[in-house]
């Protein structure tokens, strides 16, 4: 066999179920990259909050969530959901384990990691408002909603998308350790192509390769989205 | 809680801490001394070595580790030429295997954090240097590497706390380092939260000391930093009026040798 024919869309050819896995992880780092912008945006808020509890739950979370490997993080949440979920069915009468759903527990693993990153990404965004402009917004007598949506928010996207553009390339990265859950998503397709042809090197070259695309593709998404947004800015450093 | 199993759940992950602990440092070390070369090659200028270089940091910076790492450890006793060389006791070992490849992904990483600390030496300061007639070397040793090293230390010390997370991924490679015995006490007892709890706290005490230590490097190498002596004698004997007083108090450093002009009346004479 040649590696065309193993690499391609043949009946012998694993390309597509590589493809296959690369769509599935592009899903689940977008629902992951999701959650973590809701829950981020809460433990920004926390962190940026004037009550000492708040601040004290928004540091636990960024410290707990970037000091401990992902690895753990995805284990709690696979292992530790399905337990939960196991006890919550033998309540309801339903006897034995119950698996979460590999591709929510995996999302979920990486959208609460992506959360703590996006948290610090949100936060500095919203340090970098010219106060004078929410204090204006206060003066002509607008209200916290009105403020938060037509001052606050559309600005702390605007300086977010930079930060965000790292936080997507390393959830990217970090979707891979999904695989231990089961999904079969690129690394774990990787792995099954290269278990069952034997040719380890091959496809987790190819793998790495897909990735790279992956990366380097939205690297590009980013690079435009970012000369898009900057259309809004005045000239200024590091804005060219 | 149950104590009992939770002390004993840290016991056992305690006892494979030091494994943790060796991965980490080795990675680092290797990797560190890794970046010293792709810098090298990438700031070096010359058309192949700089683009070698390049490549190499693009392919480990975008790939993730666990593919790198199988690729290692799996992917090259497929070859074998690779399994009859020199090598193989060496890369046949998963421990090394995951220090190998752990040290070559911060070594990309690395490279990149000197190169941004290199690009943020001022200009100036080295045209200086050249002004006063410093050699190369000397430029590099007194100028370069001294401002470089402490603009970059922020960003390594990051890049360290990501390696100390990053060598959970070596249990997947059968060490069993501390993440893998927390996995191997999950499936065992099925108590994840409690398991969960001991492997977050030692991860985060290591992390926690590394930051310190850390911290205190960049303190000790930024003095220029740490805001400059205030109320010169000079200022206080001429008597300019609101010189003296300005500035913030003088630190009070323990064995420093005691303030000079402390009072009005020990101020010294003034020539005229």
């Amino acid at each position: 066999m040649n590696l065309i024919e193993i690499l391609g869309f043949g009946e012998k050819g694993w390309g597509g179920l590589l493809l296959a896995g690369m769509m599935m992880t592009l899903a689940v780092t977008i629902t992951a990259l999701i959650i973590g912008a809701i829950v981020g945006a809460l433990v920004a808020w926390a962190k940026l909050s004037k009550s000492l509890v708040w601040r004290l739950i928004g540091d636990a979370y960024t410290t707990v969530f970037r000091g401990v490997p992902e690895l753990l993080i995805i284990y709690l949440i696979y292992f530790g959901g399905s337990l939960w979920v196991s006890w919550l069915g033998s309540l309801l009468g339903l006897q034995g384990f119950i698996g979460l759903p590999a591709f929510g527990a995996g999302a979920l693993g990486v959208g609460l990691i992506s959360a703590s990153y996006q948290a610090e990404v949100y936060r500095g965004s919203y340090l970098a408002i010219v106060p004078g402009e929410i204090e204006a917004a206060r003066a002509i007598g607008m209200g916290r909603m009105k403020r938060f949506f037509r001052i606050i928010a559309p600005q702390i996207m605007r300086f977010s998308l930079p930060g965000l553009g790292n936080v997507w390339q390393l959830s990217l990265k970090d979707s891979a350790l999904i695989s231990v859950t089961g999904l079969a998503e690129l690394m774990r397709q990787s792995e099954v192509a290269a278990g069952s042809t034997r040719l380890y090197f091959v496809f987790y070259i190819a793998g790495g390769v897909l990735y790279l695309v992956l990366t380097t593709l939205s690297d590009r998404v980013f690079g435009v989205a970012e000369r898009r947004v900057a259309r809004s800015f005045r000239g200024g450093l590091g804005r060219g | 809680m149950d104590f009992a199993f939770l002390s004993e759940t840290m016991q056992q992950l305690l006892a494979v801490t030091p494994l943790t602990i060796e991965l980490w440092i080795l990675c680092i070390t290797i990797g560190c001394v890794i970046s010293i070369f792709v810098t090298w090659a990438r700031v070096s200028g010359v058309p192949g070595l700089s683009h070698l270089a390049a490549a190499y940091v693009f392919v480990f910076r975008g790939s993730p580790l666990l593919i790198q790492m199988f690729l290692l450890y799996y992917g090259l006793s497929q070859f074998v030429a690779v399994r009859q060389s020199i090598f193989w006791p060496i890369l046949r070992d998963p421990f090394n295997s995951a220090v190998i490849s752990l040290a070559l992904c911060t070594g990309a990483y690395q490279a990149e954090i000197w190169r941004g600390g290199l690009q943020a030496v001022p200009a100036r300061e080295i045209e200086a240097g050249r002004a006063i007639g410093m050699s190369r070397l000397l430029l590099f040793r007194r100028i370069i590497v001294p401002n470089a090293l402490r603009q970059a230390l922020p960003a390594y010390s990051t890049e360290i706390v990501l390696m100390m997370k990053a060598t959970a991924l070596a249990s997947l490679v059968t060490v069993w380092e501390v993440t893998g015995t927390a996995q191997r006490l999950i499936s065992q007892t099925y108590r994840t939260f409690e398991v969960f709890l001991c492997a977050a706290i030692i991860y985060l005490v290591l992390n926690f000391l590394v930051i310190r230590v850390m911290r205190l490097v960049e303190h000790l190498v930024s003095p220029h930093l740490r805001g400059r002596p205030a109320a010169e004698p000079l200022a206080v004997a001429v008597g300019v009026p609101g010189l003296a007083e300005a500035g913030p108090p003088r630190p009070v450093v323990p064995g420093a040798p005691p303030e000079h002009a402390a009072s009005p009346t020990e101020m010294p004479e003034v020539p005229r």
